[in-house]
Parts: structure tokens; C-alpha cells; sequence
């Protein structure tokens, strides 16, 4: 139902709207840069790593509307709850932003080194996992599905696996030939961005589950550890 | 404070959500509460409880029946021939709608304060004895200790304390109100009644009208009728949502104004109607 002030709908709604750019502009960052590493393109690196300014403009953005919607509404309920929610998600996905620009780095230095194809169809194997989560999560947040959310929040231990699948095959690598210690470092923080992107869209789900609902997700998920394991 | 889950049924229209309250701090029990004006129904079987030395807040668009209800707490409606209530309102387990009650002893009891101040055309002094001479025989050094502890409760006595004898009507508005709430707890009420007590009120004093109530909480027990849905949500401890003379949603105000269990408080709260 609409509000009887018109112009707090229009407002919400240009929030909710800077809001699905922004989830828009990070998924194609991330893709991007992963694909960047993999492809070993580095002119698709540089324009990840200049478009990431958009992403933070954006983030600026809705959280000026948000505290002006707060300042000038004095939202309640689910009202409130939107707002707080577009300024919690909007710095998830800035800083999914930055992920994808320090991968899309490290892929220009990785570029100069000799190509590792297992390793890197790893890596493009936990991006389309990480890439695909994120849309999920975003996919959620434009239709405003809680199960939809509550599915993305459940799968996040599938992004962790990956993680510690390629830990563990990237200390192979080093320890087999130390000359490519310079390449594996880069490509284990690139494993380590990709995971923090996968953190980030469950956040994202978490908070929409919190929009929606009104209460907290809490319920034991399925945790994996690289540093227990090893 | 631990509320027991609500009773809900969700279904849009007539969906309804009414949290109960522990027990033992139960101060005012309103059972079944209907209310007539003549023929037309005010109240439709209302039932929530007032937790002792808390602020419960009414709230709700016009003619939905908080001001009737307020009234109906005590008895202010019996004034006026062709009003009547039927249900049980329970004070400290005695019902005070039924027949024999002392309506004065009952307004001693349960103070109220309208939405205009309505100070007395007598001295500030004697606005607030006035009450208290009604009911008690105090020494005249009794009656100034009384009259000062009143208006310091009110956060009015520094304004007042050096022209004590002149008229309560040279007052500011805002002072007048308060100065009404000196004259409601001079005679030393266990419940106040509020109806709109700062609709007509600057913000600042309205500020310190609501300062006064979040005080007196520790000693009184306050029921709130609003419009000024930030008031309420400021307030109150506890809230209830009326609409067409129903009590459709009544539970923790923070749970109220963050989460509302109805959709029609829901879109009340957020200004979607009413």
C-alpha cells in the first residue's frame, strides 16, 4: 500500500532504485575481474579498477538519502527497516566493489607470469560460485523473496570448500616449484577475495531476511575452516 | 518486562494482535470494554492490561475510540447522561465500573489531563491546593511543601517558584499544562490519565511536558492518548493500536514502531492511512 504522503514513496523508491544499480555495477565488477584473471586480460583489469569510483559515488548516494529519508520521515517499521537495510547493503556491495578491483590488481601482475591453467580453472570455478551467490543475493533483494534469501544464507559454506580446496592446491604448487610463489601468493588472495565476496552476499541476504521479516536470521549454518583442516 | 507471546490470526482485514502482561504487574485490567454514545457502539470488547509505573500510549486516526477509552478509565463519560460501559475494568482487582463506586474518591485516584489547559482563574498556589483541600486537611507549612513537591514533579517550580500568587492564567501554554499536571498530582493520584496533553503545546514545551511524564513513571502510572506518533513511540512502554473502537494491535512499543505483528498498525505507523 502506498504511504499518503506520496513524495516519502517516491523517495524510498529512488533509494531502493540507486540501490539495484549499485548491486548491478558489482556484479558485473566481480565477473569482470575474475574473468580478467583468467583470461589474463589486462585492459579488463584496468577498467575494473577505474569503475570501482562509480560503486563508491553510489554508496555516497544512497546513504544521503537514507539519513535524509530518516532526518525528514522519522520512518517506522518496515519503513525503517528498508532504509537501514539500503545503507547496510550498499556498503556490502561497495565493499564487494574493492574485492573485485584488488583481484583485478593482482590479475595484471599475475598476467606477467607464466600461465598455471589448473590453477586458474580453479579460481574461475569458485568465481562462477561466487559470482552466481552474489546475483542470487541480489536476485532476492529485487524480488524481495525471504526464501530466496534464506537459500543464498544457507550455501555459504560451499564458497568456504572452494576456499580451502585451492589453499591447499596452491601450497602444492609452491612447494613443488618455488618460482611460482610470486603468482600463487596473488592467486591465494584472489581465493581470499572471492570468499570475502561470498561473505558479503550472505550478509546481504541476512540483512534482506531482516527487512522483510523483522527478526534476525539466526540458526547454526555449516561452517568449514581452512585452518582447522590443515 | 516479559510479555507472554501475542495471540495472533493473520488475516488482513481483521487481524488482530494483543500481547498480555505478567500479572503481578498488572495495575488496570480492562476486560471486555464496551462502550455507548446513545445507540452507536464506541468501543467494541476491548481488552488490554496498563503495567503498574509505566507509560502506555493510545494511538490510533480520529474517532477510533482512545479518547473514549481514556475517559471510560475513570468514569469521566457517567458526567453525561446516555453514555454507559459494560465489561469490567479491574483497579488492583476491584472493578470500577460497577454501581456504588465514590466517582470522587475514583478521579483522586486516577488524575487526568486534558488536550487544552485548563488552569483554574486562581493563583498558581491555589491551582494546585485547590485539589488537595478536597480531600485532605493539611497545616498551611504541609500545604506549601505540597504545593512545591507538585510543581517540581511537573518541572515547572523554578518557573513559578517567585510569583506563586499570581493568576495560573498569566501563564505560558506549556506552563499552563504543566501546571495542570501539578494540580492532577497534588492529590497524589495512582494512575494518570493524559488526553492529548501537548497537541497544543510549541515543541519546546511539549519537550519538557514529555520530560515531566518519563519522571512521574517511576511513581505513577500513565496512560497516554496521542496523535504525535514520534510521542508515542518516545514515551510509551507499552502501546495500543485502536481502529473503528477495536484494540487491534497492543504490545511493546519498540516492538510496535520496529515491528508490528497487524498490517493494519503497520500501515498506520507508517502513514499509509488514517
Amino acid at each position: 500500500m502506498e504511504h499518503t504522503v506520496r513524495a516519502y514513496d517516491n523517495e524510498l523508491d529512488a533509494m531502493t532504485g540507486e540501490l539495484a544499480r549499485m548491486g548491478g555495477l558489482a556484479e558485473v565488477e566481480v565477473a569482470d575481474a575474475i574473468r580478467a584473471i583468467v583470461r589474463r586480460d589486462v585492459a579488463m583489469a584496468e577498467a575494473v579498477i577505474n569503475h570501482d569510483a562509480r560503486l563508491d559515488a553510489l554508496e555516497l548516494d544512497v546513504e544521503r538519502k537514507a539519513i535524509r529519508l530518516i532526518a525528514l520521515r522519522q520512518p517506522v517499521a518496515d519503513d525503517l527497516r528498508r532504509i537501514v537495510a539500503a545503507m547496510k547493503i550498499a556498503s556490502n556491495l561497495e565493499r564487494c566493489g574493492d574485492l573485485a578491483k584488488n583481484i583485478a590488481k593482482r590479475a595484471v601482475v599475475i598476467a606477467e607470469a607464466d600461465p598455471m591453467t589448473p590453477l586458474t580453472s580453479s579460481i574461475e570455478r569458485m568465481g562462477a560460485l561466487v559470482t552466481h551467490r552474489l546475483k542470487d543475493a541480489l536476485d532476492a533483494l529485487a524480488s524481495r523473496e525471504v526464501d530466496r534469501a534464506v537459500t543464498v544464507w544457507r550455501q555459504d559454506h560451499e564458497v568456504d570448500e572452494h576456499y580451502d580446496a585451492i589453499f591447499r592446491e596452491l601450497l602444492t604448487y609452491m612447494m613443488a616449484d618455488p618460482r611460482t610463489i610470486t603468482a600463487c601468493a596473488h592467486l591465494l588472495f584472489v581465493a581470499k577475495n572471492l570468499e570475502r565476496i561470498g561473505d558479503h552476499a550472505t550478509n546481504i541476504a541476512e540483512i534482506l531476511y531482516y527487512e522483510i521479516t523483522g527478526v534476525e536470521l539466526v540458526e547454526e549454518r555449516p561452517k568449514s575452516d581452512a585452518l582447522r583442516t590443515l | 518486562m516479559t510479555l507472554l507471546a501475542p495471540e495472533v490470526s493473520r488475516s488482513a482485514a481483521d487481524d488482530v494482535s494483543v500481547a498480555t502482561i505478567d500479572p503481578g504487574r498488572i495495575k488496570l485490567d480492562i476486560q471486555d470494554l464496551d462502550f455507548f454514545y446513545g445507540k452507536t457502539r464506541a468501543l467494541k470488547s476491548v481488552s488490554m492490561s496498563v503495567a503498574r509505573n509505566s507509560v502506555t500510549a493510545l494511538i490510533g486516526p480520529s474517532g477510533c475510540g482512545k479518547s473514549t477509552l481514556l475517559r471510560a478509565l475513570n468514569r469521566m463519560y457517567a458526567l453525561y447522561p446516555g453514555q454507559r460501559a459494560s465489561g469490567r475494568i479491574m483497579l488492583d482487582g476491584e472493578d470500577i465500573l460497577r454501581s456504588g463506586v465514590n466517582l470522587a474518591m475514583l478521579r483522586a485516584k486516577i488524575g487526568m489531563v486534558f488536550q487544552k489547559p485548563t488552569p483554574f482563574p486562581m493563583s498558581i498556589y491555589d491551582n494546585v491546593a485547590f485539589g488537595v483541600r478536597l480531600y485532605e486537611t493539611l497545616s498551611r507549612s504541609e500545604m506549601t511543601e505540597r504545593v512545591e513537591e507538585s510543581l517540581r514533579r511537573a518541572a515547572l517550580w523554578d518557573e513559578v517558584k517567585d510569583k506563586l500568587q499570581t493568576s495560573g492564567l498569566g501563564l505560558s501554554g506549556g506552563q499552563q499544562q504543566r501546571l495542570c499536571v501539578a494540580r492532577c498530582i497534588a492529590v497524589k493520584p495512582e494512575i494518570l490519565l493524559l488526553d492529548e496533553p501537548t497537541s497544543a503545546l510549541d515543541p519546546i514545551s511539549s519537550a519538557k511536558l514529555e520530560e515531566t511524564v518519563t519522571q512521574l513513571k517511576t511513581d505513577y502510572t500513565i496512560v497516554i492518548v496521542t496523535h504525535n506518533l514520534g510521542q508515542a513511540a518516545r514515551l510509551s512502554n507499552y502501546t495500543g493500536f485502536m481502529y473503528l473502537g477495536e484494540l487491534v494491535e497492543f504490545g511493546e512499543t519498540a516492538a510496535m514502531f520496529t515491528n508490528p505483528v497487524t498490517k493494519r498498525a503497520s500501515d498506520y505507523i507508517t502513514g499509509r492511512f488514517g
